[in-house]
């Protein structure tokens, strides 16, 4: 495969090319895990303070909906991971079917949470005039809930536009040339990933036997 | 410097200038050191260059590391000594509430008296202040005393003084908390005892701050629940402050200002085991200055009988 | 200089490439470029604007401040000037100043590459920063922020009436130009370093960005999400910090210091660079305990990390915690102390030059060494329970930022003048600028610690008049500092025009910058390079006196 790529400016080494873009994002993932490590301390400052009030508000959350979102996203890594692979070796068409599984499977991520907003909204789950429980930890508990999906949401919206692109790359032919790129993308997927993996268990299994 | 008004003043004082003392000698060292280098070392002049053996280099430089490094333990240990000992706050000191708000300070003594901007305190009594705030955060600073005290809402937050000179001294408020941060600023009155014996019988009384509680605690519907009489399973609060108490969730609270506080605002939060959360909040109820007037009020309630 | 056939060389004029100032001349050749000395110029002017509009707002608090009355400007008014002061100078100015513009042009050439490893993403953080400034921009122009630059919950969530929300946005948005830098800067040191510039021959203005990116890279993203989280409760509502629903004040506070003491070093570990590649150059020595030099650094940006909470010390945090951050702070102080030694111990048995940039040079290390000594005074809590929230601090961080920083990056800006201009200024016009801007900086700040310790609270628009003596007196200072800053903009303007041409190397310098044209074609070297020494070798390694004497021989004073 090194024989296939193109040296660009700045680079003068094939070797050093190659890293550069997995390196780049796996610098950005280290930012990535501090901004989510700041609403993290919220949610275990307000759960220690919170106590029981806390609990009884994250009860209120779909772990249905969550659940088959776990799933969803999960699937979505591993088809990620096989284009990634694949594009490595040079096998185009698993490689589109595979993006373009990935791609289907975060669109059916944010079709599914959408549903599961309309839910949270009707049960007058948004803190604020209006809410469930009225001020208190619980209002706490909806509060992470809201940033922390609606950041993430739009985590998994640019991933989408990245795995797009890379689709693009791929109609036009040169999807070889981009392996890095690819390789990027995937990092950043499997990250997108992870964090929902620890958003799961602290947004639906709070308060459940 | 200020006026150095209080017991903490001098103290503090010493640990400045110790510092002050130490910093000119480190700014002379470098400002010499750098100023003879300049001239002796400028370009043309006829003084001696060379290389510096390594082992020159190297033992310089651990020994500027090391001697910087225990001077900053050293000072680091100075400052820690003092805070640790100077920031106890005594057990006999006077209680004064300490209520801010956007943009003005109210203070009420224990005895019931209310000031606005403006505190009359007697020499040589250790005072305790016990602050929270409405809205924004503010800060309870005193230069002439050398204390400063964020002040939070949702909270209480203390400190302590000992004045020693009589007179007035600034109070600001040193917490950015808005458009008249600036006009949020009174005076301590610092009065010899017997001054501040007459100042205190002068003022209207309304009752002490305890007696304001009991009328509040029945006023607002608590003795209906916690009171002798009631039906509604809810825990007599007599002789309940400064007590540990269990908790619903596992573990022990303190009961002190902080908790009582909390359980009036949000009931559900910490209950103590063997009861239900049936208690509605008072948020918007009980303004803070009634919060205070209750918790003053059972401060005084004796376990195994009532006032 | 250039004795060593190894480290580059100018090859005969006339078959060579324009310079990178030649290659396109019309806007959108420069606003499309992905050249990272083009992309250094287009911060540079961008950072010029918001110097000036923070200096504007600077110039009125001053104004204010001369009278005890809020005369000048009402309350809400001077709440936004000095708002808008700090939001426009640290994100705006400070952070981005000396990494984005001496940074993004020096560093690919210091360690010999072409360009840094992502040119495109490169280009990119300057648009995002100008979309930044831009929100923020509008922020003050539809009315303006109240909130200090430290956005302080619940004032900024709950209570105040302005427009926080553009100006958080802005902040935010500018947050992510700061970490494609910092990854930028990163990966191009890790990947694209020239055959043997192994990491103990970086020079240490490279030293100096790899360790700044580190920083930006780990804490803006904190910064981002605490602002995020009070855009979520002003706009939305939901209950964060909020103490009605059980949230505390507090979080706030320790998030945006995770962020905004590292961010300190962001401003200053620049300015360590600079400062050591002007001394060692005007000095003609080597530096005194490179490897120190480069520890230290690194071990800024990591205990960086661990002593924000010194900026909580009265705010109700434990003692416990309070205990612990000021021992940090102490600790964090003996790298600090040590370079300022280095620095010192570089001047031994050099060949001091008095050129501008030196005397900045040497400004910079007077007024870092009393930035950090007050810093001793906060460090300690019981002085800094008193002493916190005054002028004091004020001072104190002004030291640190303004008189060092500030003098670090018009050092820096007059030592690679010649190299990114190709053009000469005028050294005696430089010189007063240098000497001005160091007096008229004292003059300004100096009383501001005496009043400070007298007990005058910042952000206060309307004062005892007590403390009238030491304000009039900073406001006159800081005539002088406004001229010391004015000053360079008219002779170096003059020297695009009209100054004299700059040789290659004009300072006859060691760093690989220096071994190419003025200014750099676009590639940066006419060929590849090879090191094979460590930086500064202003001196023969193992001479004797007289042989360093002769070394130096050809040198004009």
């Amino acid at each position: 495969m090194a024989e296939d790529l193109v040296l660009h400016e700045p680079f003068e080494e094939a070797a050093r090319q190659r890293i550069a873009v997995p390196f780049g994002v796996w610098s950005f993932l280290a930012t990535e895990c501090l901004f989510f490590g700041g609403i993290l301390l919220f949610y275990a400052y307000a759960r220690w303070h919170g106590g029981e009030a806390f609990t009884q508000g994250a009860k209120e959350a779909a772990v249905w909906y969550g659940t088959i979102n776990t799933a969803v996203l999960m699937t979505s890594s591993l088809t990620m991971a096989i284009a990634e692979r694949a594009t490595k070796g040079g096998f185009r068409v698993v490689a589109r079917w595979m993006l373009g599984g990935t791609l289907m499977l975060g669109l059916s991520f944010l079709v599914i949470k959408g549903f599961e907003y309309r839910k949270d909204v009707h049960e007058h789950l948004i803190p604020g005039p209006g809410f469930k429980f009225g001020q208190g930890p619980a209002a706490q508990f909806w509060a992470f809930y809201w940033t922390a999906t609606v950041t993430h949401a739009i985590h998994v919206t640019i991933g989408l536009g990245i795995i797009a692109r890379l689709l693009w790359i791929e109609r036009r032919g040169d999807l070889l040339l981009h392996a890095t790129s690819a390789q990027g993308g995937a990092l950043y997927w499997h990250l997108v990933d992870i964090v929902w993996v620890v958003l799961y268990p602290l947004l639906y299994l709070v308060g459940r036997p | 410097m200020m006026p150095e008004a209080s017991t903490l003043a001098p103290r503090i004082d010493h640990l400045f200038f110790a510092l002050v003392g130490l910093s000119l000698v480190i700014v002379l060292l470098v400002g010499c050191l750098v100023a003879g280098f300049a001239v002796r070392y400028r370009r043309g002049s006829k003084a001696q260059r060379g290389q510096l053996p390594k082992w020159i280099t190297r033992d310089v430089e651990l020994g500027w590391t090391a001697a910087t490094f225990f001077v900053a333990i050293f000072i680091f240990w100075f400052a820690a000594s003092m805070q640790t000992s100077e920031f106890e706050i005594p057990n006999n000191a006077m209680e004064i509430h300490v209520v801010a708000k956007q943009w003005m300070w109210k203070l009420e003594h224990a005895d019931g008296q209310r000031e606005i901007n403006t505190l009359h305190v007697p020499v040589g009594v250790p005072v305790r202040l016990v602050m929270t705030s409405q809205d924004a955060i503010h800060s309870f600073f005193v230069p002439a005393f050398r204390i400063k005290q964020d002040v939070l809402p949702g909270r209480y937050t203390e400190t302590w003084f000992q004045a020693t000179k009589p007179g007035t001294y600034h109070l600001f408020c040193a917490e950015y908390c808005g458009t008249d941060h600036s006009q949020m600023t009174g005076g301590i009155v610092v009065m010899p005892p017997a001054a501040f014996a007459r100042w205190s019988e002068g003022a209207a009384a309304q009752g002490t701050l305890a007696a304001q509680g009991a009328v509040l605690f029945r006023q607002l519907g608590c003795s209906g629940c916690h009171g002798k009489s009631a039906r509604v399973r809810a825990p007599s609060l007599a002789g309940l402050y400064g007590t540990r108490q269990p908790m619903a969730g596992g573990g022990f609270r303190q009961v002190d200002e902080e908790y009582l506080h909390d359980s009036i605002e949000q009931p559900q939060k910490d209950i103590v085991a063997g009861y239900t959360p049936v208690m509605p909040s008072y948020q918007g109820i009980a303004s803070e200055g009634d919060i205070i007037r209750i918790i003053a009020y059972l401060k005084t309630l004796k376990a195994g009988g009532r006032q | 200089m250039n004795s060593d056939p190894t480290r580059g060389g100018i090859p005969e004029r006339g078959a060579e490439p324009p310079s990178y100032l030649r290659e396109g001349t019309t806007v959108r050749s420069w606003l499309t470029t992905t050249d990272h000395k083009r992309i250094g110029i287009l911060y540079a002017l961008a950072i010029t604007f918001f110097f000036a509009l923070g200096a504007v707002a600077a110039a009125l608090i001053r104004a204010e401040l001369v009278t005890p009355s809020g005369d000048f400007l009402t309350n809400d008014e001077y709440n936004q000037a000095f708002t808008l002061h700090g939001i426009v100078m640290v994100w705006f100015f400070l952070v981005p100043s000396i990494p984005a513009t001496l940074g993004n042009f020096l560093l690919p050439m210091m360690i010999g590459a072409k360009d840094v490893a992502f040119p495109r993403l490169n280009l990119m953080s300057w648009y995002v920063f100008m979309a930044g400034g831009l929100l923020a921009l509008f922020a003050i122009l539809a009315g303006g922020v109240d909130t200090g630059w430290t956005f302080y919950t619940p004032f900024s969530t709950l209570y105040s009436n302005s427009h926080v929300l553009l100006a958080a946005l802005g902040v935010f948005v500018v947050g992510f130009s700061s970490i494609a830098t910092g990854v930028n800067f990163i990966a191009t040191v890790h990947l694209l370093r020239a055959r043997g510039m192994t990491w103990m021959r970086l020079p240490l203005f490279v030293w100096a960005m790899y360790t700044t990116s580190l920083v930006m890279v780990l804490a803006t993203p904190v910064l981002a999400m605490s602002l995020l989280l009070v855009v979520a409760e002003r706009a939305f509502g939901l209950p964060i910090f909020d103490p009605r629903s059980g949230g505390d004040p507090l979080l706030f506070q320790h998030l945006f210091w995770f962020y905004s003491h590292p961010a300190v070093y962001i401003m200053v570990l620049p300015a360590f660079g600079v400062v050591s590649e002007i001394i060692t150059c005007e000095a003609r020595r080597r530096i005194f305990g490179y490897q120190f030099m480069v520890y230290a650094m690194v071990v800024i940006a990591v205990i960086g990390f661990m002593v924000w909470g010194h900026h909580m010390f009265v705010s109700g945090q434990s003692a416990f915690a309070s205990m612990v951050f000021s021992f940090l702070s102490f600790v964090i102080a003996v790298p600090s102390a040590i370079k300022v030694f280095n620095w010192t111990g570089t001047l031994y048995r050099g060949q001091i030059r008095f050129s501008a940039p030196m005397l900045y040079a040497l400004g910079f290390i007077g007024l870092f060494t009393i930035g950090g000594l007050t810093g001793l005074f906060l460090a300690s809590v019981p002085l800094d329970v008193h002493l916190t929230d005054t002028y004091f601090v004020v001072a104190h961080f002004h030291y640190i930022m303004v008189g060092g920083s500030v003098s670090a990056f018009f050092g820096g800006l007059h030592f690679w003048w010649p190299k990114i201009t190709g053009r000469l200024y005028s050294e005696r016009l430089a010189q007063f600028a240098a000497i001005s801007m160091f007096f008229g900086f004292n003059f300004t700040f100096f009383p501001q610690f005496i009043m400070g310790t007298m007990g005058m609270p910042r952000r206060y628009h309307d004062y005892p008049p007590e403390f009238q003596p030491w304000h009039v007196m900073s406001s006159v200072g800081a005539l002088v500092l406004g001229f010391g800053y004015l000053w360079p903009i008219f002779y170096l303007g003059w020297s695009l025009f009209r100054g004299e041409r700059a040789p290659a190397n004009p300072h006859g310098a060691t760093g690989l910058e220096w071994q190419t044209r003025s200014p750099p074609p676009k590639d940066n070297f006419d060929r590849l390079l090879v090191v094979d020494q460590e930086p500064y070798l202003y001196h023969p390694k193992e001479s004797t006196p007289d042989e360093v004497e002769q070394a130096h021989a050809k040198q004009k004073p």
